[in-house]
């Protein structure tokens, strides 16, 4: 996996649910089918109310309209992000859409897990409140072997929290990837 | 050591005598549980991670019940329910209950106890957040995603780390125009929308074990609106009498210890406690009913796994019998047999539907319906700046549909009494 994750933030509030990353209307796309993909992309956080979108300006869409990708590749929240319901079309969407980890205050149990377990984006912690210290399209930069994050347009780095048991599944890339790794589905191998 | 009962019965799903909150364990799953929401992508990840001919562990242990997109002419959804189907028959799942046979029956954690799935001491994970509702059987089920699900139903395994408890006891004689709704949103505003996450939230006390079953379903319903892991509830004779009119499978009640280790304990007492509502736009945004009193609503909503089942409705009944809804009111019995029932069950003589039709309420056919909001052709869908009063379980921006709506949560009784007025109202108005 990669050491560095660098790009653009984008900064959300607090309790951001899984119907305004992707809102349920959207849940009817092929998971699998390349095309239709591209629409979790187009749709990701499009239902969050557009004043909150894009902190602290707002009104700064995730992904612009007519695009399948966003220009934001690290999104930075409040804390309980991805509370709601069980979708994995979340962090799914977001990572279609471009981004690669998020940084929030807290998650959702279901959020997390399906981020680390389909492993999608790396679900970050932070006991700063870095929603008030970073502005939407700033550059940050994460290393994930010091476990820091910069935000390189203002020169502060803050600590991030251990992702603990969960990183061997993280660097795995998933959760299957992570049980073969250490032989947890012994007799369940994939049929060549 | 002393234990809790969600810990007891991760104990035994883990094969241990004891687990303690916190550590990780591999759980042996008793059931699992999809929709045609995520089910479709959840076998995608099967095939790709163990082959295109791979079969599921365990067919008897696997639930179908398609019950979110039903009926609406969504294409994309038709398909997602031909991929149930597809699946099912390819894997010879003899609990998958097919849309437009008379297997269907509707969303499916009301569904689940209905066909006698949910079993005391027992583990059930379902790719849905509400599968919590289970927990009122003296089990554990909680929410996952798709890749969970899919290790899942190739392996019969999941890792869970084992939560701590929180006990919410309620003591008291339940007062006639409070309903669990009332006490789960009061719950609701007093921890907040994460003041339960990873954790299991423990109901007990005399209000609790007065209340039915299908009441007792409310309060785990929404344990996932805390951020709880799983609502739990201990099975008692009540539990007991509904699992044995609905299975034959054998089961083990659980308790907690009494010195087992809380992370809080919290009492209410339910003789001092009022209708509320949760506000635009989170279900912890409690407020009393008449502190809000007044407020114009366009839609009243009573439906869905919260708040669609015949003890959800009966109560209704109760205040719309012989009066007007002054605004659309929408009655979505969650189940096919819920929908029945109303044609059979009476209050004061009359049957529920015949109460329903003579309020000027509009039925719908059993689903999730607009509890999620849905395709553009579904019932009860909001629109532009509706107002709704509702019994469903969350008002984040845009839940119901329009994100430019707000949405009150409220008990069926604050929904029904808010109906005939046109305006938010407490129930004891009209008892």
């Amino acid at each position: 996996m990669e050491t560095i994750i660098q790009g653009k933030a984008y900064v959300l509030g607090r309790n951001i649910d899984t119907d305004q990353i992707i809102p349920a209307e959207h849940l009817v796309y092929s998971l699998s089918d390349p095309e239709e993909v591209k629409l979790y992309g187009k749709y990701a956080l499009s239902g969050v109310p557009p004043e909150q979108g894009g902190l602290p300006q707002g009104n700064i869409p995730f992904v612009n309209e007519g695009s399948f990708r966003s220009e934001f590749t690290i999104i930075v929240a409040g804390p309980n992000f991805g509370c709601g319901s069980s979708r994995e079309h979340a962090p799914f969407s977001l990572q279609v859409a471009g981004a690669k980890a998020i940084i929030a205050e807290s998650y959702a149990r279901i959020f997390y897990r399906n981020c680390v377990d389909g492993g999608f984006v790396i679900p970050y912690e932070t006991a700063d409140t870095l929603t008030e210290a970073v502005r939407t399209g700033d550059e940050l930069k994460i290393d994930i072997e010091a476990n820091t994050v910069t935000n390189l347009t203002t020169g502060v780095t803050w600590q991030l929290n251990p992702l603990g048991d969960v990183f061997n599944i993280v660097r795995a890339g998933g959760i299957f990837a992570y049980a073969r790794q250490e032989n947890l589905m012994a007799g369940t191998e994939p049929h060549e | 050591m002393a234990q809790t009962i969600t810990q007891k019965i991760l104990s035994r799903a883990a094969n241990r005598k004891f687990v303690d909150a916190g550590e990780n364990v591999w759980l042996n799953v008793d059931i699992l549980l999809t929709h045609d929401v995520c089910g479709p992508p959840t076998f995608d990840i099967f095939r790709q991670e163990f082959g295109p001919d791979a079969k599921v562990w365990d067919p008897e242990k696997v639930v179908v019940l398609p019950d979110h997109y039903i009926f609406t002419a969504n294409e994309h959804a038709h398909r997602n329910i031909d991929l149930l189907r597809e699946f099912a028959a390819r894997q010879g799942l003899p609990n998958y209950y097919d849309v437009g046979t008379d297997r269907y029956k509707g969303v499916c954690h009301v569904a689940l106890a209905e066909e006698g799935f949910n079993i005391p001491g027992t583990v059930l994970f379902g790719t849905d957040s509400h599968t919590c509702t289970s927990g009122a059987f003296g089990m554990f089920g909680t929410g996952i995603g798709n890749t969970d699900a899919a290790f899942i139903l190739g392996t019969g395994k999941l890792w869970e780390k084992v939560p701590e408890s929180m006990k919410f006891t309620f003591e008291g004689e339940m007062p006639e125009y409070l309903s669990a709704k009332d006490l789960i949103l009061q719950i609701l505003g007093d921890i907040g929308t994460d003041g339960a996450t990873y954790r299991a939230m423990e109901f007990d006390g005399e209000a609790v074990y007065s209340l039915p079953v299908e009441e007792r379903m409310t309060l785990t319903n929404m344990a996932i609106e805390a951020g709880g892991m799983n609502g739990i509830i201990a099975a008692d004779a009540v539990t007991e009498a509904y699992v044995k009119a609905h299975s034959s499978k054998p089961y083990e009640i659980f308790h907690s210890d009494p010195d087992a280790p809380y992370h809080s304990i919290r009492r209410y007492n339910v003789k001092e406690m009022e209708p509320v509502v949760a506000q635009p736009h989170s279900p912890d945004n409690r407020a009393t009913v008449r502190s809000v009193q007044g407020t114009k609503i366009t839609k009243s909503y009573i439906g869905s796994c919260t708040g669609g089942k015949l003890t959800d409705f009966m109560l209704a009944a109760k205040i719309l019998k012989g009066r007007q809804a002054a605004v659309p009111t929408n009655i979505v019995p969650a189940t096919v047999k819920v929908a029945r029932d109303l044609e059979i069950e009476t209050y004061e003589g009359v049957t529920l539907k015949k109460i329903f039709e003579d309020a000027g309420c509009s039925i719908a056919l059993p689903s999730c319906a607009a509890c999620l909001g849905g395709p553009a052709d579904t019932v009860g869908r909001s629109v532009d700046y509706d107002v709704v009063v509702s019994t469903t379980n969350r008002n984040f921006p845009g839940r119901m549909g329009s994100k430019k709506a707000g949405v009150y949560l409220a008990s069926p009784l604050t929904a029904a009494a808010s109906a005939v007025t046109g305006k938010l109202t407490d129930p004891r108005d009209f008892l």
